[in-house]
Protein backbone atom coordinates (compact mmCIF):
# COMPACT_ATOMS: atom_id res chain seq x y z
CA UNK A 1 0.00 0.00 0.00
CA UNK A 2 2.33 2.14 0.95
CA UNK A 3 4.78 1.24 -2.00
CA UNK A 4 1.96 1.98 -4.40
CA UNK A 5 1.31 5.10 -3.00
CA UNK A 6 5.23 6.20 -3.39
CA UNK A 7 5.66 5.12 -6.63
CA UNK A 8 2.05 6.95 -7.53
CA UNK A 9 3.76 10.37 -6.36
CA UNK A 10 6.73 8.86 -8.16
CA UNK A 11 4.81 8.93 -11.33
CA UNK A 12 2.46 12.27 -10.37
CA UNK A 13 5.76 13.93 -9.76
CA UNK A 14 7.53 13.13 -13.26
CA UNK A 15 4.20 14.10 -14.56
CA UNK A 16 4.12 17.77 -12.77
CA UNK A 17 7.03 18.34 -14.00
CA UNK A 18 6.59 17.30 -17.64
CA UNK A 19 3.30 19.30 -17.77
CA UNK A 20 4.91 22.65 -16.39
CA UNK A 21 8.04 22.00 -18.52
CA UNK A 22 5.10 22.10 -21.23
CA UNK A 23 3.66 25.05 -19.89
CA UNK A 24 6.41 27.11 -20.19
CA UNK A 25 7.36 26.03 -23.52
CA UNK A 26 3.67 25.66 -25.03
CA UNK A 27 3.14 29.32 -25.93
CA UNK A 28 5.63 29.95 -28.43
CA UNK A 29 6.29 26.26 -29.31
CA UNK A 30 2.02 26.25 -30.62
CA UNK A 31 3.36 29.51 -33.08
CA UNK A 32 6.85 27.85 -33.40
CA UNK A 33 4.74 24.80 -35.46
CA UNK A 34 2.25 26.12 -37.37
CA UNK A 35 3.89 28.99 -38.97
CA UNK A 36 7.32 27.78 -39.06
CA UNK A 37 7.99 24.28 -38.89
CA UNK A 38 4.50 23.14 -41.07
CA UNK A 39 5.18 25.76 -43.73
CA UNK A 40 8.81 24.13 -44.01
CA UNK A 41 7.74 20.14 -44.13
CA UNK A 42 5.44 21.50 -46.61
CA UNK A 43 7.99 23.20 -48.64
CA UNK A 44 9.79 19.76 -48.76
CA UNK A 45 6.66 17.93 -49.79
CA UNK A 46 6.21 20.85 -52.61
CA UNK A 47 9.77 20.45 -53.93
CA UNK A 48 8.34 16.94 -55.61
CA UNK A 49 5.27 18.19 -56.67
CA UNK A 50 3.58 20.25 -59.82
CA UNK A 51 1.54 23.24 -58.39
CA UNK A 52 0.63 26.83 -59.49
CA UNK A 53 -1.33 27.60 -56.61
CA UNK A 54 -4.65 27.17 -57.36
CA UNK A 55 -4.90 23.65 -59.72
CA UNK A 56 -4.60 20.11 -57.84
CA UNK A 57 -1.02 19.71 -56.48
CA UNK A 58 0.59 16.54 -58.34
CA UNK A 59 3.24 14.52 -57.78
CA UNK A 60 6.07 14.74 -59.73
CA UNK A 61 8.85 12.78 -58.11
CA UNK A 62 12.12 14.07 -58.77
CA UNK A 63 11.05 15.93 -61.84
CA UNK A 64 11.57 19.49 -60.74
CA UNK A 65 15.32 19.03 -59.71
CA UNK A 66 15.98 17.76 -62.67
CA UNK A 67 14.37 21.17 -64.62
CA UNK A 68 16.60 23.51 -62.02
CA UNK A 69 19.89 22.03 -63.11
CA UNK A 70 18.96 22.19 -66.65
CA UNK A 71 18.35 25.66 -65.59
CA UNK A 72 21.83 27.58 -66.62
CA UNK A 73 20.06 30.65 -64.63
CA UNK A 74 19.69 28.25 -61.30
CA UNK A 75 22.99 26.65 -61.76
CA UNK A 76 24.51 30.38 -62.33
CA UNK A 77 22.85 31.64 -59.48
CA UNK A 78 24.66 28.86 -57.39
CA UNK A 79 28.33 30.25 -58.47
CA UNK A 80 27.47 33.79 -57.91
CA UNK A 81 26.06 33.48 -54.59
CA UNK A 82 29.21 31.09 -53.75
CA UNK A 83 31.44 34.04 -55.22
CA UNK A 84 29.10 36.47 -52.86
CA UNK A 85 29.59 34.49 -49.98
CA UNK A 86 33.70 33.87 -50.37
CA UNK A 87 34.11 37.31 -50.49
CA UNK A 88 31.59 38.59 -47.86
CA UNK A 89 33.36 36.05 -45.51
CA UNK A 90 37.33 36.99 -46.16
CA UNK A 91 36.62 40.66 -46.41
CA UNK A 92 33.91 40.87 -43.22
CA UNK A 93 36.35 38.87 -41.32
CA UNK A 94 39.29 41.01 -42.17
CA UNK A 95 37.94 44.71 -41.84
CA UNK A 96 35.62 43.53 -38.21
CA UNK A 97 39.20 41.99 -36.60
CA UNK A 98 40.92 44.77 -37.70
CA UNK A 99 38.39 46.84 -36.19
CA UNK A 100 38.30 45.21 -33.08
CA UNK A 101 41.84 44.76 -32.70
CA UNK A 102 42.10 48.78 -33.17
CA UNK A 103 39.25 49.20 -30.58
CA UNK A 104 40.57 46.62 -28.02
CA UNK A 105 43.04 49.35 -26.68
CA UNK A 106 42.72 51.57 -24.36
CA UNK A 107 41.79 54.80 -26.12
CA UNK A 108 39.34 57.91 -24.80
CA UNK A 109 36.36 57.82 -26.96
CA UNK A 110 36.58 53.68 -27.39
CA UNK A 111 32.85 53.82 -26.37
CA UNK A 112 31.88 56.38 -28.70
CA UNK A 113 33.68 54.64 -31.85
CA UNK A 114 32.44 51.16 -31.06
CA UNK A 115 29.47 52.65 -31.86
CA UNK A 116 29.74 54.59 -34.26
CA UNK A 117 31.08 51.82 -36.43
CA UNK A 118 28.25 49.59 -35.22
CA UNK A 119 25.72 51.94 -36.40
CA UNK A 120 25.73 50.30 -39.91
CA UNK A 121 24.14 47.09 -39.03
CA UNK A 122 21.15 49.00 -37.58
CA UNK A 123 20.25 50.92 -40.61
CA UNK A 124 17.75 49.74 -42.36
CA UNK A 125 18.13 47.68 -45.58
CA UNK A 126 15.58 49.70 -48.03
CA UNK A 127 17.84 52.87 -46.82
CA UNK A 128 21.00 51.62 -47.55
CA UNK A 129 20.32 50.29 -50.79
CA UNK A 130 18.84 53.63 -51.93
CA UNK A 131 22.19 55.71 -50.50
CA UNK A 132 24.76 53.01 -52.10
CA UNK A 133 22.65 52.85 -55.33
CA UNK A 134 23.29 56.55 -55.28
CA UNK A 135 26.32 56.44 -54.14
CA UNK A 136 27.55 53.61 -56.59
CA UNK A 137 26.30 55.54 -59.97
CA UNK A 138 28.54 55.37 -62.24
CA UNK A 139 28.45 58.39 -64.37
CA UNK A 140 28.03 61.11 -61.56
CA UNK A 141 28.29 58.80 -57.79
CA UNK A 142 30.41 60.12 -55.61
CA UNK A 143 32.84 57.28 -54.90
CA UNK A 144 33.60 57.10 -58.82
CA UNK A 145 33.66 60.70 -58.24
CA UNK A 146 36.48 60.16 -55.80
CA UNK A 147 38.30 57.68 -57.75
CA UNK A 148 38.52 60.03 -60.56
CA UNK A 149 39.88 62.61 -57.68
CA UNK A 150 42.70 59.98 -57.10
CA UNK A 151 43.57 59.79 -60.35
CA UNK A 152 41.52 56.03 -61.49
CA UNK A 153 40.67 57.50 -65.16
CA UNK A 154 37.76 54.65 -65.78
CA UNK A 155 36.26 53.80 -62.37
CA UNK A 156 34.33 50.59 -62.58
CA UNK A 157 30.54 51.06 -63.47
CA UNK A 158 29.29 48.65 -60.53
CA UNK A 159 25.68 47.85 -60.57
CA UNK A 160 25.52 48.80 -64.14
CA UNK A 161 27.93 46.47 -65.09
CA UNK A 162 27.85 42.61 -65.14
CA UNK A 163 31.77 41.82 -64.20
CA UNK A 164 31.48 44.89 -60.75
CA UNK A 165 28.20 44.06 -59.83
CA UNK A 166 28.76 41.75 -57.24
CA UNK A 167 31.97 43.16 -56.20
CA UNK A 168 29.51 46.22 -55.72
CA UNK A 169 27.28 44.41 -53.58
CA UNK A 170 29.91 42.62 -51.69
CA UNK A 171 31.29 46.09 -50.26
CA UNK A 172 28.00 47.04 -49.19
CA UNK A 173 27.31 43.84 -47.33
CA UNK A 174 30.82 43.88 -45.43
CA UNK A 175 30.41 47.63 -45.00
CA UNK A 176 27.06 46.42 -42.89
CA UNK A 177 28.46 43.71 -41.67
CA UNK A 178 31.55 44.44 -40.11
CA UNK A 179 30.09 46.43 -36.75
CA UNK A 180 28.07 43.33 -35.87
CA UNK A 181 31.29 40.86 -36.01
CA UNK A 182 33.33 43.38 -34.60
CA UNK A 183 31.85 43.38 -31.35
CA UNK A 184 32.29 39.33 -31.29
CA UNK A 185 35.83 39.58 -31.97
CA UNK A 186 35.80 42.56 -28.98
CA UNK A 187 34.42 39.84 -26.87
CA UNK A 188 36.52 37.36 -27.77
CA UNK A 189 39.89 39.53 -27.29
CA UNK A 190 38.75 40.72 -23.73
CA UNK A 191 38.88 36.59 -23.06
CA UNK A 192 42.43 36.29 -23.82
CA UNK A 193 44.89 36.47 -21.13
CA UNK A 194 47.08 39.49 -20.82
CA UNK A 195 49.85 37.52 -18.91
CA UNK A 196 50.83 35.91 -22.00
CA UNK A 197 51.17 38.58 -23.77
CA UNK A 198 53.69 40.18 -20.84
CA UNK A 199 55.51 36.95 -21.31
CA UNK A 200 55.79 37.50 -25.03
CA UNK A 201 57.00 40.58 -24.39
CA UNK A 202 59.73 39.40 -22.35
CA UNK A 203 60.76 37.13 -25.13
CA UNK A 204 61.56 39.62 -27.54
CA UNK A 205 58.23 39.15 -29.59
CA UNK A 206 57.28 41.54 -32.09
CA UNK A 207 53.74 42.56 -32.96
CA UNK A 208 52.92 40.28 -35.68
CA UNK A 209 54.83 37.28 -33.90
CA UNK A 210 52.54 38.21 -30.87
CA UNK A 211 49.50 38.64 -33.05
CA UNK A 212 50.04 35.25 -35.13
CA UNK A 213 51.52 33.26 -31.91
CA UNK A 214 48.81 34.38 -29.45
CA UNK A 215 45.48 36.29 -30.74
CA UNK A 216 44.78 34.65 -33.62
CA UNK A 217 44.91 31.17 -32.17
CA UNK A 218 42.90 32.06 -28.99
CA UNK A 219 40.53 33.84 -31.31
CA UNK A 220 39.74 30.68 -33.20
CA UNK A 221 36.07 30.61 -31.03
CA UNK A 222 35.46 33.65 -32.59
CA UNK A 223 36.55 33.04 -36.02
CA UNK A 224 34.43 29.87 -36.35
CA UNK A 225 31.30 31.37 -34.92
CA UNK A 226 31.78 34.80 -37.47
CA UNK A 227 32.72 32.81 -40.33
CA UNK A 228 29.56 30.17 -39.27
CA UNK A 229 27.16 33.40 -38.90
CA UNK A 230 28.65 34.98 -42.83
CA UNK A 231 28.49 31.82 -44.80
CA UNK A 232 24.90 31.36 -43.40
CA UNK A 233 23.74 34.69 -43.74
CA UNK A 234 25.11 35.51 -46.95
CA UNK A 235 23.84 32.02 -48.58
CA UNK A 236 20.80 33.38 -47.58
CA UNK A 237 21.51 36.98 -49.15
CA UNK A 238 17.73 38.59 -50.30
CA UNK A 239 16.75 41.57 -49.73
CA UNK A 240 19.66 43.71 -50.80
CA UNK A 241 20.39 42.11 -53.75
CA UNK A 242 16.66 42.59 -54.41
CA UNK A 243 16.88 46.27 -53.58
CA UNK A 244 19.95 46.85 -55.44
CA UNK A 245 19.87 45.37 -58.31
CA UNK A 246 17.09 42.73 -58.61
CA UNK A 247 19.32 40.11 -59.93
CA UNK A 248 20.20 42.21 -63.38
CA UNK A 249 21.75 43.31 -64.52
CA UNK A 250 20.19 40.27 -66.91
CA UNK A 251 21.03 37.42 -64.38
CA UNK A 252 24.07 38.53 -63.60
CA UNK A 253 23.77 39.30 -59.82
CA UNK A 254 20.59 36.52 -59.18
CA UNK A 255 21.52 34.53 -56.03
CA UNK A 256 19.82 31.50 -55.18
CA UNK A 257 17.23 33.27 -53.05
CA UNK A 258 15.96 35.38 -55.87
CA UNK A 259 15.53 32.06 -58.28
CA UNK A 260 13.39 31.05 -55.26
CA UNK A 261 11.36 34.46 -55.13
CA UNK A 262 10.97 34.44 -59.15
CA UNK A 263 9.81 30.83 -59.43
CA UNK A 264 7.62 31.48 -56.81
CA UNK A 265 6.25 34.67 -57.07
CA UNK A 266 6.36 35.71 -61.01
CA UNK A 267 6.68 32.33 -62.56
CA UNK A 268 3.90 30.54 -60.18
CA UNK A 269 5.37 27.16 -60.03
CA UNK A 270 5.99 26.16 -56.86
CA UNK A 271 7.42 23.18 -57.31
CA UNK A 272 10.53 24.54 -59.23
CA UNK A 273 10.84 27.30 -56.16
CA UNK A 274 10.66 25.05 -53.43
CA UNK A 275 13.29 22.33 -55.19
CA UNK A 276 15.86 25.67 -55.18
CA UNK A 277 14.80 26.77 -51.77
CA UNK A 278 15.37 22.66 -50.60
CA UNK A 279 18.63 22.94 -52.62
CA UNK A 280 19.60 26.12 -50.46
CA UNK A 281 18.74 24.13 -47.42
CA UNK A 282 21.10 21.62 -48.42
CA UNK A 283 24.07 23.69 -49.24
CA UNK A 284 23.35 25.62 -46.02
CA UNK A 285 23.16 22.52 -43.42
CA UNK A 286 26.12 20.84 -44.98
CA UNK A 287 28.17 23.97 -44.81
CA UNK A 288 27.03 24.16 -41.36
CA UNK A 289 27.80 20.68 -40.38
CA UNK A 290 31.18 20.58 -41.96
CA UNK A 291 32.06 24.23 -40.00
CA UNK A 292 31.48 22.03 -37.14
CA UNK A 293 33.32 19.08 -38.01
CA UNK A 294 36.27 21.48 -38.96
CA UNK A 295 35.57 23.46 -35.51
CA UNK A 296 36.87 20.16 -33.97
CA UNK A 297 40.02 19.87 -35.62
CA UNK A 298 41.25 23.87 -35.70
CA UNK A 299 39.54 25.78 -32.83
CA UNK A 300 41.81 26.06 -30.10
CA UNK A 301 40.71 26.58 -26.56
CA UNK B 1 50.41 46.62 -29.43
CA UNK B 2 50.40 49.98 -29.16
CA UNK B 3 53.18 51.26 -26.44
CA UNK B 4 51.69 53.14 -23.70
CA UNK B 5 54.52 55.58 -23.79
CA UNK B 6 54.78 56.20 -27.71
CA UNK B 7 53.10 59.98 -28.46
CA UNK B 8 53.43 59.51 -31.99
CA UNK B 9 51.93 56.28 -32.71
CA UNK B 10 49.02 56.87 -30.34
CA UNK B 11 48.44 60.14 -31.97
CA UNK B 12 48.37 57.73 -35.33
CA UNK B 13 46.05 55.33 -33.72
CA UNK B 14 43.89 58.40 -32.89
CA UNK B 15 43.95 59.22 -36.67
CA UNK B 16 43.39 56.15 -38.15
CA UNK B 17 40.18 55.32 -35.62
CA UNK B 18 38.80 58.34 -36.81
CA UNK B 19 39.26 58.38 -40.55
CA UNK B 20 38.06 54.52 -40.66
CA UNK B 21 34.85 56.17 -38.31
CA UNK B 22 34.46 58.61 -40.89
CA UNK B 23 34.74 56.60 -43.90
CA UNK B 24 32.35 54.35 -42.52
CA UNK B 25 29.61 56.81 -41.55
CA UNK B 26 30.64 57.93 -44.98
CA UNK B 27 26.97 56.59 -46.47
CA UNK B 28 24.39 57.74 -43.81
CA UNK B 29 26.55 61.57 -43.45
CA UNK B 30 25.93 61.73 -47.16
CA UNK B 31 21.92 60.43 -46.78
CA UNK B 32 21.51 62.94 -44.28
CA UNK B 33 23.21 65.82 -46.29
CA UNK B 34 21.10 64.77 -49.40
CA UNK B 35 17.93 65.33 -47.18
CA UNK B 36 18.12 68.71 -47.63
CA UNK B 37 19.21 68.97 -50.99
CA UNK B 38 17.11 69.61 -54.23
CA UNK B 39 17.18 66.17 -56.33
CA UNK B 40 19.50 68.01 -58.81
CA UNK B 41 21.65 69.60 -56.33
CA UNK B 42 22.69 65.67 -54.91
CA UNK B 43 24.49 64.57 -57.65
CA UNK B 44 26.59 67.76 -58.36
CA UNK B 45 30.68 67.83 -58.46
CA UNK B 46 32.50 68.37 -55.76
CA UNK B 47 30.10 67.49 -53.32
CA UNK B 48 28.42 69.84 -51.10
CA UNK B 49 28.29 68.10 -47.77
CA UNK B 50 27.00 71.27 -45.92
CA UNK B 51 23.89 72.06 -48.57
CA UNK B 52 24.06 76.20 -49.26
CA UNK B 53 20.32 76.56 -49.25
CA UNK B 54 18.85 73.47 -47.12
CA UNK B 55 15.87 72.76 -48.09
CA UNK B 56 13.92 71.62 -44.48
CA UNK B 57 10.75 71.32 -46.83
CA UNK B 58 11.53 67.54 -47.77
CA UNK B 59 10.71 66.27 -44.51
CA UNK B 60 7.70 68.05 -44.65
CA UNK B 61 6.97 67.12 -48.26
CA UNK B 62 7.04 63.51 -48.02
CA UNK B 63 4.37 63.70 -45.13
CA UNK B 64 2.22 65.24 -47.84
CA UNK B 65 3.25 62.77 -51.02
CA UNK B 66 2.41 59.34 -49.35
CA UNK B 67 0.54 58.11 -46.20
CA UNK B 68 3.76 58.17 -44.08
CA UNK B 69 1.64 59.15 -40.52
CA UNK B 70 -0.76 56.18 -41.37
CA UNK B 71 2.77 53.85 -42.51
CA UNK B 72 4.54 54.83 -39.24
CA UNK B 73 1.12 54.40 -37.10
CA UNK B 74 1.23 50.69 -38.27
CA UNK B 75 5.20 50.58 -38.01
CA UNK B 76 5.06 51.72 -34.41
CA UNK B 77 2.21 49.05 -33.83
CA UNK B 78 3.47 46.21 -35.43
CA UNK B 79 6.76 46.73 -33.71
CA UNK B 80 5.90 47.09 -30.65
CA UNK B 81 3.15 44.28 -30.23
CA UNK B 82 5.22 41.77 -32.27
CA UNK B 83 8.28 42.64 -29.64
CA UNK B 84 6.30 42.24 -26.94
CA UNK B 85 5.25 39.09 -27.78
CA UNK B 86 8.70 37.54 -28.67
CA UNK B 87 10.23 38.78 -25.76
CA UNK B 88 7.49 37.21 -23.02
CA UNK B 89 6.70 33.75 -25.48
CA UNK B 90 10.65 33.42 -26.05
CA UNK B 91 11.76 34.08 -22.31
CA UNK B 92 9.44 31.85 -21.35
CA UNK B 93 10.18 29.17 -23.55
CA UNK B 94 13.53 29.89 -23.41
CA UNK B 95 13.39 28.66 -19.14
CA UNK B 96 11.11 25.41 -20.23
CA UNK B 97 14.33 24.69 -22.23
CA UNK B 98 16.96 25.80 -19.27
CA UNK B 99 15.88 24.84 -16.26
CA UNK B 100 13.22 22.54 -16.16
CA UNK B 101 13.25 18.87 -17.28
CA UNK B 102 10.47 17.34 -19.30
CA UNK B 103 10.23 14.36 -22.09
CA UNK B 104 11.47 15.57 -25.31
CA UNK B 105 13.07 18.62 -23.88
CA UNK B 106 16.58 18.27 -26.13
CA UNK B 107 14.18 16.86 -29.38
CA UNK B 108 12.22 20.03 -29.17
CA UNK B 109 15.33 22.41 -29.02
CA UNK B 110 17.14 20.87 -31.69
CA UNK B 111 14.44 21.46 -33.89
CA UNK B 112 14.42 25.03 -32.73
CA UNK B 113 18.01 24.91 -33.10
CA UNK B 114 17.78 23.42 -36.67
CA UNK B 115 15.12 26.03 -38.21
CA UNK B 116 17.51 29.16 -37.35
CA UNK B 117 19.61 27.65 -40.19
CA UNK B 118 17.01 27.62 -42.69
CA UNK B 119 16.59 30.36 -44.94
CA UNK B 120 13.30 32.42 -44.75
CA UNK B 121 12.45 31.63 -48.85
CA UNK B 122 12.35 28.07 -48.10
CA UNK B 123 9.07 28.28 -46.04
CA UNK B 124 7.91 31.77 -47.28
CA UNK B 125 5.56 30.53 -50.26
CA UNK B 126 3.72 27.92 -48.18
CA UNK B 127 3.91 30.05 -45.06
CA UNK B 128 2.45 32.53 -47.41
CA UNK B 129 -0.55 29.63 -48.37
CA UNK B 130 -1.33 28.81 -45.34
CA UNK B 131 -1.98 32.66 -44.25
CA UNK B 132 -4.22 32.80 -47.33
CA UNK B 133 -6.16 29.79 -46.57
CA UNK B 134 -6.48 31.37 -42.96
CA UNK B 135 -7.69 34.90 -45.32
CA UNK B 136 -4.99 36.27 -42.92
CA UNK B 137 -2.79 37.80 -45.93
CA UNK B 138 -3.11 41.64 -46.11
CA UNK B 139 -3.32 41.56 -42.50
CA UNK B 140 -1.65 43.04 -40.15
CA UNK B 141 -2.42 40.10 -37.50
CA UNK B 142 -0.95 37.19 -40.43
CA UNK B 143 2.77 39.38 -40.24
CA UNK B 144 2.48 39.44 -36.62
CA UNK B 145 1.81 35.73 -36.36
CA UNK B 146 4.40 35.07 -38.78
CA UNK B 147 7.06 37.16 -37.19
CA UNK B 148 6.64 36.61 -33.60
CA UNK B 149 7.74 33.18 -32.83
CA UNK B 150 11.48 32.32 -34.10
CA UNK B 151 14.33 30.29 -32.50
CA UNK B 152 16.28 33.31 -32.18
CA UNK B 153 14.66 34.55 -29.28
CA UNK B 154 14.38 31.21 -27.24
CA UNK B 155 17.96 30.41 -28.23
CA UNK B 156 19.53 33.95 -27.10
CA UNK B 157 17.36 33.98 -23.71
CA UNK B 158 18.27 30.24 -23.05
CA UNK B 159 22.19 31.16 -23.26
CA UNK B 160 21.45 33.52 -20.33
CA UNK B 161 19.16 31.50 -18.57
CA UNK B 162 21.61 28.08 -18.65
CA UNK B 163 24.99 30.76 -16.91
CA UNK B 164 22.30 31.34 -14.10
CA UNK B 165 23.42 28.35 -11.27
CA UNK B 166 21.12 26.22 -10.64
CA UNK B 167 21.65 25.93 -7.00
CA UNK B 168 20.07 29.21 -6.68
CA UNK B 169 16.83 28.18 -8.05
CA UNK B 170 16.74 24.92 -6.01
CA UNK B 171 17.44 27.08 -2.47
CA UNK B 172 13.98 29.14 -4.17
CA UNK B 173 12.30 25.87 -4.51
CA UNK B 174 12.69 24.65 -0.86
CA UNK B 175 11.67 28.05 0.40
CA UNK B 176 8.59 26.91 -1.32
CA UNK B 177 8.69 29.40 -4.85
CA UNK B 178 6.70 28.13 -7.72
CA UNK B 179 8.64 27.40 -10.91
CA UNK B 180 6.77 30.36 -12.46
CA UNK B 181 7.38 32.55 -9.25
CA UNK B 182 10.96 31.46 -9.93
CA UNK B 183 10.63 33.01 -13.45
CA UNK B 184 9.33 35.93 -12.81
CA UNK B 185 11.23 36.83 -9.26
CA UNK B 186 14.87 35.30 -10.02
CA UNK B 187 15.84 34.19 -13.68
CA UNK B 188 14.25 37.17 -15.33
CA UNK B 189 15.92 40.19 -13.50
CA UNK B 190 18.89 38.41 -13.39
CA UNK B 191 18.93 38.23 -17.41
CA UNK B 192 18.39 42.08 -18.38
CA UNK B 193 21.36 42.34 -20.51
CA UNK B 194 20.03 39.79 -22.68
CA UNK B 195 16.54 40.91 -23.06
CA UNK B 196 17.47 44.23 -23.44
CA UNK B 197 19.20 42.70 -26.68
CA UNK B 198 16.35 40.75 -27.69
CA UNK B 199 13.82 43.95 -27.24
CA UNK B 200 16.58 46.10 -29.39
CA UNK B 201 17.04 43.11 -32.05
CA UNK B 202 13.55 42.04 -32.60
CA UNK B 203 12.27 45.80 -32.63
CA UNK B 204 15.35 46.57 -35.27
CA UNK B 205 14.44 43.60 -37.37
CA UNK B 206 11.06 44.12 -37.48
CA UNK B 207 10.98 48.05 -37.62
CA UNK B 208 13.24 47.28 -40.53
CA UNK B 209 11.43 44.50 -42.20
CA UNK B 210 11.03 44.92 -46.29
CA UNK B 211 10.39 41.65 -47.49
CA UNK B 212 7.51 40.78 -45.11
CA UNK B 213 5.65 43.53 -45.63
CA UNK B 214 5.82 43.61 -49.22
CA UNK B 215 4.43 40.52 -49.33
CA UNK B 216 2.04 40.48 -46.91
CA UNK B 217 0.64 44.08 -47.44
CA UNK B 218 -1.16 45.23 -50.47
CA UNK B 219 -3.39 48.01 -48.98
CA UNK B 220 -2.43 51.21 -48.46
CA UNK B 221 -4.05 51.74 -45.03
CA UNK B 222 -1.84 48.39 -44.06
CA UNK B 223 1.85 49.24 -45.54
CA UNK B 224 4.77 50.12 -43.52
CA UNK B 225 7.52 53.27 -43.19
CA UNK B 226 9.94 50.77 -45.19
CA UNK B 227 7.76 50.56 -47.93
CA UNK B 228 6.94 53.92 -47.97
CA UNK B 229 10.39 54.70 -48.70
CA UNK B 230 10.71 52.53 -51.45
CA UNK B 231 7.45 54.84 -53.15
CA UNK B 232 9.88 57.52 -54.00
CA UNK B 233 11.88 55.42 -56.01
CA UNK B 234 10.53 55.15 -59.41
CA UNK B 235 11.81 53.07 -62.08
CA UNK B 236 12.31 56.33 -64.46
CA UNK B 237 12.87 58.83 -61.78
CA UNK B 238 14.01 58.84 -58.25
CA UNK B 239 13.02 61.58 -55.48
CA UNK B 240 16.33 61.85 -54.42
CA UNK B 241 16.31 64.49 -51.59
CA UNK B 242 12.46 63.25 -50.38
CA UNK B 243 13.68 59.60 -50.38
CA UNK B 244 16.86 60.93 -48.38
CA UNK B 245 14.77 62.69 -46.09
CA UNK B 246 12.19 59.58 -45.40
CA UNK B 247 15.22 57.19 -44.74
CA UNK B 248 16.42 60.03 -41.83
CA UNK B 249 13.18 59.72 -40.58
CA UNK B 250 12.81 56.44 -40.78
CA UNK B 251 16.34 55.70 -38.99
CA UNK B 252 15.22 57.63 -36.36
CA UNK B 253 13.40 55.10 -33.62
CA UNK B 254 16.25 53.07 -34.32
CA UNK B 255 18.70 55.79 -33.21
CA UNK B 256 16.59 56.08 -30.56
CA UNK B 257 16.07 52.77 -29.10
CA UNK B 258 19.77 51.97 -29.98
CA UNK B 259 21.38 54.52 -27.82
CA UNK B 260 19.14 53.90 -24.78
CA UNK B 261 20.20 50.54 -24.91
CA UNK B 262 23.77 50.21 -26.61
CA UNK B 263 25.75 49.43 -23.57
CA UNK B 264 23.56 46.00 -22.48
CA UNK B 265 23.29 45.64 -26.62
CA UNK B 266 26.86 45.22 -26.75
CA UNK B 267 27.61 43.42 -23.88
CA UNK B 268 24.42 40.79 -25.19
CA UNK B 269 25.85 40.45 -28.52
CA UNK B 270 29.18 39.52 -26.86
CA UNK B 271 27.81 36.95 -24.69
CA UNK B 272 25.32 35.35 -26.46
CA UNK B 273 27.76 35.07 -29.50
CA UNK B 274 30.49 33.60 -28.37
CA UNK B 275 28.86 30.57 -26.20
CA UNK B 276 26.58 29.69 -29.34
Amino acid sequence: MEKKAKKQKGVSLTLRQNLVGYSFILPNFIGFFVFIFIPVMFSLALSFSHWDGFTEIEFAGIQNFVDIFKDSVFRDSIWQTAYFTIFTVLFSVIASLGLALLLNQKIKARGFFRSALFFPYVASVVAVSVVFNAMLQPEYGPLNEFLKFIGISNPPGWLASTTWVIPGLIIVNVWRNMGYFMIIYLAGLQGIDQSLYEAAELDGANGWTRFWKITWPLLSPSTFFVVMMLVINSFKVFDLVWLMTNGGPGTSSTMISQYIYNQAFISWDYGKSSAAAMILFLIVALLTAFQFKAEKKIVNY
Amino acid sequence: MVGKKNPVKRALLYILLIVLTITTLTPLIWMLSSSLKLDKEVFSVPIQWIPKNPQWSNYSKVWEKIPLLTFTLNSIKLTVIITIIQVITSSFAAYGFAKCKFKGRNILFMLYVATMAIPWQVYMLPQYSLMNNLHLVDTHIGYILMQSFNAFGVFLMRQAFISIPDELLEAARIDGLSEYGIFRKIVLPLSKASATTLVIFTFVTIWNDYMGPMIYFNTELNKTIQLGIKMFIGQYSTEYGLVMAVSVLALIPVLIIFLIGQKQFVQGIASSGIKG
